[in-house]
């Protein structure tokens, strides 16, 4: 097996960004990002803390509102489309998952209505079948059918993480944003999801745009990869190439930072 | 009007004629827009909130001086909170009451709808404690009207997917959320789900105020008013499996009334009028027994 699944290309990219800017009073929060995201293709997005990653995601998926810039996701203007139209794109054809699960789950619904709320929100109304599909899920994200009717709150770190990638995926999204979803567990664990996450990437062909500071996580999942600095882009191409030369003196600052085992 | 007051103090039934003015244009609003909770600036009234304080207040702007007023607090004509906000009526506003259904041309209801189906020009008020149907899902204000603008309800059946995870049924039974006319969802008040189908292409004209959380929504006459369910776990009504000890109604919501402490206990109407009203008719129930002569 190799390492990097073949990327499919097409003409079209999925999401296409133009110059996005986000400021924060006089700050800058990220500046004059472009990219384009082909479908099925993973985009990993590195940088120190700071750096404006995870304010360049929260733009991306419509979280915050960016100052400047245009997004095209699928030949529409993001920005330009009323906020019903928007809310529901990002309930069906998009998922966002966050980095603390506690976030991105309702810790007081059982794991099953967790997984179900999505189906509901876009109109499912039958139990038993949006049962069914969440106990699918769960099995697809390794959790057992029996911890169907328990409450996140009972899980382990790394189930919640989990469960909350299975909540996003259930309504069969194309892009989906991730705010470092390995962070804050330990490496075994981590090890397990990444390869969770490969499988269901490769097997549903998602997009991604994945946001992290831990190399081994784009090393791992990236097609390619964009180095940020201070809220600009400093370095992007294909991620081993990135990795193995990097040019800009950040990203060899970056990737000598790595501590070997 | 103020032939009516009983010391010249108030003006007709309490509220100064602007404020009566304000609440009537939410009204008017909530009928415009049936579902929609409409904001009104609720006034502190003579009684604690959770007393009835929003209803007492719409009561107060519909009422004219030909009004005949029912009060009913679970049903009951005679209970404290009913007996109270009836006589501040009487004294505020000096209109005639009745606890007859049928003859009340406007009835506060604290938690339930007359056994007696409603007709045309009648209005009823409802007290709510919380309008907020997705309140206990989703606590930030600000989130629950976007999500009511936005028409998203997933939610809402995400509570009763918990409900029928855990009980194996939906386990809700009062306050049980309705869709109106195929937008809003809104929050009946506490009344049984029982009681859920008579909302629904009602002749009467329904209001309900909420004076601590300050909203006023209204339903129409023959307004739909869907209960939320699953298409496998359909909407069911419940009621307690008896018939009523004094009428022996079959089909009217009951009370159960312990009687003694070694397990003794019966069921009667919640609706006292309905309940005395069947019994003037000769109608009897299993334990109904008529006051012997001379008692008071």
């Amino acid at each position: 097996m190799t390492l990097m699944e073949p990327v499919t290309t097409t003409d079209q990219p999925l999401l296409k960004v133009e110059s996005l800017t986000k400021r924060y009073g006089p700050r800058i929060g990220c500046a004059d990002v472009s990219l384009d995201l082909y479908p099925g293709e993973v985009l990993g997005i590195v940088g120190e803390s700071g750096s404006g990653k995870s304010t360049l995601l929260s733009c991306l998926a419509g979280h915050q509102r960016a100052d400047l810039g245009r997004i095209s996701y699928d030949g529409r203007d993001v920005l330009a489309m009323t906020e019903t139209d928007r809310r529901r794109l990002s309930r069906t054809d998009w998922a966002y998952v966050h980095q603390n699960p506690r976030d991105g789950l309702r810790m007081g619904v059982s794991a099953g209505g967790n997984v179900g709320e999505r189906l509901m929100a876009v109109g499912a109304r039958h139990y038993g079948q949006i049962r069914g599909k969440a106990v699918d899920w769960l099995g697809r994200v390794e959790i057992a059918a029996d911890r169907v009717d328990d409450r996140p709150s009972a899980f382990s770190g790394g189930m919640q993480q989990r469960l909350q990638i299975a909540r996003n995926l259930v309504t069969g999204p194309r892009l989906v944003f991730m705010d470092e979803p390995t962070g804050g567990l330990d490496v075994s664990v981590q090890a397990r999801l990444l390869d969770l996450l490969r499988g269901l990437v490769r097997d549903l062909g998602l997009s991604v745009i994945i946001v992290t500071h831990d190399l081994a996580v784009v090393r791992l999942l990236a097609h390619r990869l964009m180095v940020m600095k201070s809220g600009r882009v400093v370095e992007q191409g294909l991620t081993d190439q990135v990795l193995d030369d990097p040019q800009h003196a950040y990203t060899q600052l970056l990737v000598s930072s790595v501590l070997q085992v | 009007m103020t032939e009516h007051l009983e010391a010249g103090a108030y003006n007709f039934a309490y509220l100064d004629e602007q404020t009566k003015r304000m609440i009537r244009r939410a009204i008017l609003k909530g009928i415009a827009v049936p579902g929609y909770q409409v904001p009104f600036a609720s006034r502190e009234m003579p009684m604690p909130y959770g007393w009835g304080t929003g209803g007492v207040q719409v009561t107060a702007a519909c009422l004219v001086p030909e009004d005949r007023l029912k009060v009913i607090d679970q049903g009951a004509d005679d209970t404290t909170n009913a007996v109270s906000i009836r006589r501040f009526f009487q004294r505020t506003a000096g209109v005639a009451v009745t606890e007859a259904t049928p003859e009340a041309t406007v009835i506060q209801t604290r938690h339930r709808i007359p056994e007696t189906p409603l007709k045309q020009g009648q209005i009823l008020v409802y007290q709510v404690p919380i309008p907020e149907p997705l309140r206990f899902l989703e606590p930030r204000e600000t989130e629950t009207r976007k999500m009511h603008e936005l028409e998203e309800y997933g939610l809402m059946h995400v509570k009763l997917y918990e409900d029928i995870a855990r009980h194996g049924q939906i386990a809700t039974s009062y306050a049980y959320p309705v869709r109106v006319e195929g937008r809003y969802v809104m929050d009946p008040s506490p009344i049984p789900k029982f009681d859920n189908p008579k909302l629904s292409g009602n002749p009467a004209i329904q209001l309900f105020g909420a004076g601590r959380e300050q909203r006023i929504y209204a339903l129409p006459p023959w307004t739909k008013a869907e209960s939320l369910d699953f298409d496998d776990h359909p909407f069911e009504t419940s009621k307690a499996p008896h018939d009523c000890d004094l009428c022996g109604a079959k089909d009217s919501y009951l009370d159960e009334v312990i009687t003694d402490d070694a397990g003794g206990r019966m069921f009667v109407c919640s609706d006292t009028d309905f309940c005395a009203g069947r019994r003037a008719r000769g109608m009897k129930g299993r334990l109904w027994a008529p006051k012997p002569e001379g008692v008071a």
